[in-house]
Order: structure tokens, then C-alpha cells, then sequence
């Protein structure tokens, strides 16, 4: 059985239809990468995915159970699937550790001392070890993406989610962000993410998925995909992506 | 070839030191002029010693003014427990117009109506409607004293504006906070506590300091039911002794008070100004 | 003959009612010539002036105004109502009236800033009780455990510092209505007014209260004399104060007084 399941998402902002019927299967421990030029519906599907917006049509089956049913307790699925967005969003009155600690502290329930040695290890591991009680404004966007990652992970998701986490970041922070994303594929984490890095959706994802109006026009390894697409529309893409 | 930093000033630090004593000799001497010209020309005026008798009797100011402090701490006082009551009370009404859930409902009717109602009375009227009004109704002392309902006059006036203050300051927190905050797992209860309030209470600090002013000034507004306060002192020695003095005297009290409080607002905005931008 | 006779009254009728005879103590010092401007309070109160009309000439101070007038030379006709303020009148710069009768008590400082006329009244001070206090005997050492209350810009707040010194800080107040409400939010026990003016409010004003006592009009250092309040250094002082001399003399103002202040005896003295 697969990890994460969509079928046939829709989803409308008033009468446009950004998610036009989206099919995807995510196994355990695979990474999927959304590809697209921007209003595609690459962040739309993310977000449905986390319930931050509710869908018109489908379902989406997390470990086989829907948990697309209107009227579902939220706070319980969003607390399995972590989401990491393209401008960080850290709370700026809290230092990155606090940051970290919030949810941990409020859903779970559990103590800040309870938490500390685990989150010091983590700042540790993504090179943020001097970092952990400097406050949002105090630290380069790629240490910011990278505590967003770190406040994700604190909630012990079996999803990751990541919407273009590196498109607001200067081109020499990027890399310390994706290696962090290398690391978590190595341990096995199940992720999807919307990318405008074709460079590395080729060399980590396990597949890769064509968005265009909302739709997923062609998906495969991205061997595949990358260099023998099927479809005009992602050869059209991919020439201008990659130029 | 580069400057070397320590060899003197460089020609536009030069221009710039040379234009900042330009305008400071500027301003010095337009000052200077203007008050000459305040203090020259205005007893000149014809009613000019008919008006220093009545408004600026060095004698008058120098006996009322002890009493006139005095009277002074009333007004502390009454601030002094209005202003956190304000606080408390504001942030719940802005709470309860913003909530969501369908059971709160009538909280969130009576939230709308409460501030559309304070904050369309004067304050004046609220003062003598509920001074006089709900004592009144039976109450005996010390339970209808002017203290307790003129305060609670001002407390539901003030909790109004202070609520809309606080209501834009959530909006101002941008939604995004709440979408990470919510992809958490927070509760929405939890988001607006941990996440939106404190970054709301943080970016309108500067308007609420404004309203504290106000505040201040308008405790005067409880002499109209009783307690002698600053401005009816003034008032009685006014009678008294057919002068304005004390008047003046007790608008010096006040100032002494609101404009170090008025420039600290200012620089708080002007600092959140910076920081946005 | 008897139409010379006719013509000479008409000629003197004619004079009469049209402007002030030369050499009149009044010509050429009022606001207006041949007009006699009289402010009063906004609104005036019994029993000073009746039904807030004092152009009926019906109250003691609209009453008082007439008499003057007529002694100085106006007919009523000429007798023009304005209202003021308090703090209107004792503004420095010009007035919108010849004089101001509402009660003013005559105060040495009042006296640097404004003139008064001669006193038309002696107003003995009067305590007012609230329905819960009637029993009060009139002692001073009784009414000092009361919670007072007055009006802020009357003499009645020097006179309770001074002679009543009650035990908690009396409460004051904008106007008798103030007073009033207070007394029946049962926020004061007493308030201190003239005679009259406490006469008024427990008769009319303020249901179950009473007059319990009233302090002796000539008791300790500042007896509470009205006077009409005038411009400093109006000219038309002399007039006035003539006139209300020529009023006392004759017992009409003691007449007056008699008509629209009857009720202030009968009251018990303070002790």
C-alpha cells in the first residue's frame, strides 16, 4: 500500500480551477518532485494535501484512510504530515528553538526539558548548533529555511511536504538547504516537494511529476522525464527550464 | 589609488558638516525671532494685562498649585486602575468579535455592538449615564460611589477604540503565520494565543500608547459626577477667586505628564516605521 | 386749553418711552442707548426667575432686575434679557451686557476682576439632606459625618472647608441639576445652597429631601451677599448702586424679597 494517495483533487479558488483532477501515488519512503511554471497547481496540491485548503472533488488517503472527509479533526493530520514553505514563515517574536519547541510543546504535550536534548541534536546534525536562540530576523534566509525544516521535523511527521523552499533564497544558500533535503531522503522520510531546481529533482527524486493547468500532464523517473519526455507540453517546459 | 579613511574627512562629509550648520543656524535664528516677537509684540496687545491678570497671575499659580498637585493623584489613581482593566477588557471584546465558532455567535453580535456603541457615545454622556444612571437603581454606598461606575464609564469607552486597536493589529499579522503555525498542528485557539496575539500586541504598542494619553486627559471627565479631581480644584479656585491661573496651572500638570508620554509614543512608532521598512 | 394739556402729556409720554432725559444718571453708559441689558443664568431657576422667564418679570432676581431698571429710568420695555455663564462673565474683555443677575456672591477676589453693585440679597447658606439623612439634627457636630456635596463654583465649597469640615471629602459638582442627581443616586447625604435655591430643590427637585437647617446669614467672616455683576469699572455702577439704595430705603425690595422669598423663614438655625 502506498504511503500517500490522491485521486482526482479538485480544487477551485471561486470559478478557477487550480487542481484539475490530480491522480498521484507516493510510496513510503520515496520522493516525488513537482515540476511546473509558476500557477501550475504544484503549492495548491501541498496544501491540500496538508488540509490548509479544503477540496472540491477526490480524495486523498494517507496510509489508506481518507482524510479528505469534510468535518475531520485537522490538528491530527497536520500533526503526521509536515509542511515546509517558500518564505520560511518563522514566528518572529521566538527564538529558533522556541520555534522548534512550540508544537512539540502544545499538541504533544510535551516538556521543554523533555524536548531539548532530541532538538539540540537536530540543530546539530543541519549545522545550526550556535544558531538556536538567535531570532528569525538574526539569522541569512538559508539558516531560516533550514530551522522551518528542523521546526517540521521536531513534530516527527511521517510526511514532508516542501513548497519551492528554495526560491526565495540566494543561489550560494541553496545548496546547504538541498543537502539537508539528501539527508532526509537517506533516512527514509517520505516527501514530496515543488521544485524549480531541475538540477536537483534529477539527481534525488525517485519521480518526478509535469504540472500544467492544474493537471498532471506526464510523471516517471526522471531519467526518464528529463530526457526522453512523451509530451510536447514538457519538452516545451523542460527547453525553457533548463536553458 | 585608494583614500586613506584616517587622512581627514572626505569632501562630501565636508559638504555634509558645512550644510548641517547651515540649518541649524537657520532654525536658531528663526526661533529666536519668533519668540522675540511672541514676547514683544503680545503685550503690546490692548487686553494684554487684563489677560496676564486673569490667566497668568504668578500669585494665583504659586497658591493653588500645591493643591492642585494634590488633586492630581485622584486623577493617578483613577488611571491607574482604569488602564490595565482597559487593556484586559479590550483584548477580550476584539477576541470575541473575531471568533469563529457558531456557538460564540452572540458573543461575536454583542462584541460588534458593544464597540459601535461606546465608541459612537461621547464620552461625557457615558460618564453621567452610567455615573448617575446605575447607582441610581438602588445600589447603596460604598457600591454606587462615582469612582467605581465613572471608571467603569471609561473602562467600557476606552475598551472599545482599544479593542478595534487590537483588532487591527491581528489582521496586520499576516496570514501565512497562521498557515504555519495551523501545518503544526496548533489548534486555532493555540495559533491565536502562541503565533498571532503576541505579534498583534507587539505591532500596535505605539497606538496603544496613544490611547493611554487620551485616557489620561479624559479621567478629568469624572469631576462632572463628583470626585474633585485636578480640573474641579481648578475649577473651584477658579470660582473662588474670579481667575484662570489655576487652569493654566493644572494644563502644566497635564503636560508635564503627556508630553514625555507623547514623545515615547512617537518614538516607538517612528522605531516600528524603521523596522518595517 | 385742555388740548395744550393733551399735547403736553403726549410730549412727556412721548419722552418717557422713547430714550433717557439729559442729564439722566443712566444716558450714554449702557451697551446700547436707551436699552438697559440684563444677563442671566442659562437656564435661571426658581425662585430667582420663574419658568426660566425673566422677561415675565415673575421671580425674585427678574422682580429685582425691573425695580432697578424703573428706578434708574427704563420702562420694562426697555429692559433686555441675554443669558451667560459664569465663566462668560468674569472673562476678561468687553461684556455682552450692562449687568449679570445670578446670584453672584460678592467676594473680595471676585471684586478685583469684575464690579458688583451694592447687595440686592443677603443669602443665608442652607443644608439640603437626601431623603436618608432628614433626620439629621442641625448641628454642626451631626452634619460633619455626612458625605457633602455642592456645587464647585458657589461659595458653598469654602464655607464647607471652613465651618462644616466634614469627615470624608465632599463631592462637587458642575450645577444644582448635578447635585441633584447625585442626591438621588444616594451618592451625597447633604448639599450646602443659599436658603432659596435649597428651598427649591426639596420642594420640587429631589423627592423626600429636606431643608433641615440654615446657617445664620451673618455668621463668620463672609456673609453670602448677591450683587449684580458689571464690566470692571463700568461706568454704570453709580447708577445702579444708587438705585438699589433707593430700593432698600423704600422697602420695595424688602417687598419683593417678602413676595418671592416668603418660605426661607421657619427654617432652624445651625448650631
Amino acid at each position: 500500500m502506498s504511503k500517500l494517495n490522491l485521486r482526482n483533487v479538485v480544487k477551485r479558488f471561486g470559478d478557477r480551477t487550480v487542481c484539475d483532477g490530480i491522480d498521484l501515488t507516493v510510496d513510503e519512503g520515496q520522493m516525488v518532485c513537482l515540476i511546473g511554471a509558476s500557477g501550475a497547481g504544484k503549492s495548491t496540491v501541498l496544501r491540500c494535501i496538508n488540509l490548509l485548503e479544503p477540496i472540491e472533488d477526490g480524495e486523498i488517503l494517507l496510509d489508506g484512510v481518507d482524510i479528505s472527509v469534510p468535518g475531520l479533526d485537522p490538528q491530527s493530520v497536520r500533526a503526521r504530515i509536515g509542511i515546509v514553505f517558500q518564505s520560511f514563515n518563522l514566528f518572529p517574536h521566538m527564538t529558533a528553538l522556541d520555534n522548534v519547541m512550540l508544537a512539540p510543546r502544545r499538541v504533544r504535550g510535551r516538556t521543554r526539558a523533555e524536548l531539548l536534548p532530541q532538538i539540540e541534536e537536530m540543530f546539530e546534525r543541519f549545522g545550526l548548533a550556535d544558531r538556536m536562540l538567535n531570532y528569525p530576523d538574526q539569522l541569512s534566509g538559508g539558516q531560516q529555511q533550514r530551522v522551518a525544516i528542523v521546526r517540521a521535523l521536531a513534530m516527527q511527521p511521517e510526511v514532508m511536504l516542501f513548497d519551492e523552499i528554495t526560491s526565495a533564497l540566494d543561489p550560494q544558500l541553496v545548496g546547504e538547504v538541498l543537502d539537508v533535503l539528501l539527508m532526509l531522503k537517506q533516512q527514509g522520510m517520505t516527501m514530496v516537494m515543488a521544485t524549480h531546481e531541475m538540477g536537483f529533482a534529477r539527481q534525488a527524486a525517485d519521480k518526478v511529476c509535469f504540472l500544467q493547468n492544474g493537471r498532471i500532464v506526464e510523471e516517471g523517473p526522471p531519467e526518464q522525464l528529463f530526457d526522453h519526455p512523451r509530451q510536447d507540453a514538457t519538452r516545451q517546459f523542460l527547453a525553457r527550464a533548463l536553458k | 589609488m585608494t583614500r586613506n579613511r584616517t587622512a581627514g574627512p572626505t569632501r562630501r562629509e565636508l559638504f555634509e558638516t558645512q550644510q548641517r550648520w547651515r540649518s541649524i543656524r537657520i532654525a536658531a535664528t528663526s526661533t529666536v525671532l519668533v519668540v522675540v516677537a511672541l514676547i514683544v509684540l503680545v503685550p503690546l496687545a490692548p487686553g494684554w494685562a487684563k489677560v496676564q491678570q486673569s490667566f497668568f497671575n504668578g500669585e494665583v499659580l504659586v497658591k493653588t498649585f500645591p493643591k492642585l498637585l494634590e488633586a492630581f493623584k485622584i486623577n493617578v489613581m483613577i488611571f491607574a486602575w482604569s488602564a490595565p482593566a482597559i487593556a484586559v477588557l479590550g483584548l477580550l471584546i476584539a477576541l470575541a468579535r473575531d471568533t469563529k465558532s457558531p456557538a460564540l455567535f452572540p458573543l461575536r453580535i454583542f462584541g460588534a455592538a458593544f464597540t459601535d456603541i461606546f465608541r459612537g457615545v461621547p464620552v461625557i454622556l457615558t460618564v453621567y449615564l452610567i455615573g448617575f444612571g446605575i447607582p441610581g437603581l438602588g445600589l447603596t454606598r460604598p457600591w454606587n460611589s462615582p469612582y467605581i461606575w465613572g471608571s467603569l464609564a471609561l473602562i467600557l469607552t476606552y475598551s472599545a477604540y482599544v479593542a478595534e486597536i487590537f483588532r487591527s493589529g491581528i489582521d496586520s499579522v499576516h496570514h501565512s503565520q497562521r498557515a504555519a503555525a495551523l501545518s503544526l498542528g496548533l489548534t486555532e485557539g493555540q495559533v491565536m494565543r502562541d503565533v498571532v496575539l503576541p505579534q498583534a500586541v507587539r505591532n500596535v504598542v505605539p497606538s496603544q500608547m496613544n490611547m493611554l494619553i487620551a485616557l489620561q486627559k479624559d479621567v478629568s471627565l469624572l469631576s462632572f459626577i463628583g470626585p474633585v479631581e485636578i480640573f474641579r480644584q481648578a475649577g473651584v479656585f477658579k470660582s473662588l477667586l474670579a481667575n484662570f491661573t489655576p487652569y493654566v496651572g493644572a494644563a502644566i500638570i497635564f503636560l508635564i505628564v503627556t508630553i514625555p508620554a507623547t514623545r515615547y509614543a512617537d518614538h516607538l512608532m517612528a522605531k516600528q516605521m524603521r523596522e518595517r521598512r | 386749553m385742555s388740548k395744550m394739556l393733551s399735547i403736553a402729556a403726549a410730549t412727556l409720554a412721548f419722552t418717557a418711552t422713547s430714550a433717557l432725559a439729559d442729564g439722566h444718571c443712566a444716558a450714554g453708559k449702557t451697551l446700547t442707548e436707551g436699552k438697559f441689558t440684563v444677563a442671566t443664568g442659562n437656564p435661571a431657576y426658581y425662585p430667582w426667575v420663574m419658568d426660566d422667564a425673566p422677561e415675565s418679570g415673575q421671580g425674585f432676581e427678574a422682580a429685582v432686575a425691573y425695580a432697578v431698571a424703573e428706578e434708574m429710568g427704563f420702562a420694562a420695555d426697555d429692559v433686555v434679557w441675554v443669558r451667560s455663564s459664569f465663566d462668560e462673565a468674569i472673562q476678561p474683555g468687553a461684556k455682552n451686557f450692562d449687568v449679570n443677575i445670578q446670584q453672584y456672591s460678592i467676594t473680595p477676589e471676585r471684586d478685583q476682576v469684575v464690579d458688583f453693585s451694592a447687595p440686592y440679597y443677603t443669602a443665608p447658606m442652607a443644608v439640603l439632606v437626601s431623603a436618608n439623612a432628614v433626620d439629621t439634627p442641625p448641628t454642626l457636630e451631626a452634619l460633619k459625618g455626612l458625605q457633602w456635596g455642592a456645587v464647585g463654583s458657589t461659595t458653598a465649597v469654602p464655607k464647607l472647608a471652613n465651618v462644616i469640615q466634614p469627615d470624608a471629602e465632599p463631592l462637587l459638582y458642575g450645577d444644582n441639576a448635578d447635585v441633584n442627581a447625585a442626591m438621588t443616586a444616594n451618592q451625597i447625604d447633604a448639599a450646602l445652597f443659599d436658603l432659596p435655591t435649597a428651598l427649591f430643590l426639596s420642594a420640587v427637585m429631589i423627592e423626600g429631601s429636606k431643608v433641615i437647617g440654615q446657617f445664620p446669614a451673618d455668621q463668620g467672616d463672609n456673609p453670602d451677599q448677591f450683587g449684580m455683576l458689571m464690566e470692571e469699572g463700568n461706568p454704570l455702577k453709580s447708577c445702579v448702586d444708587a438705585a438699589i439704595a433707593a430700593l432698600t430705603e423704600s422697602g420695595k425690595l424688602a417687598e419683593i424679597e417678602a413676595k418671592w422669598l416668603q418660605d426661607t423663614t421657619g427654617v432652624p438655625l445651625i448650631k
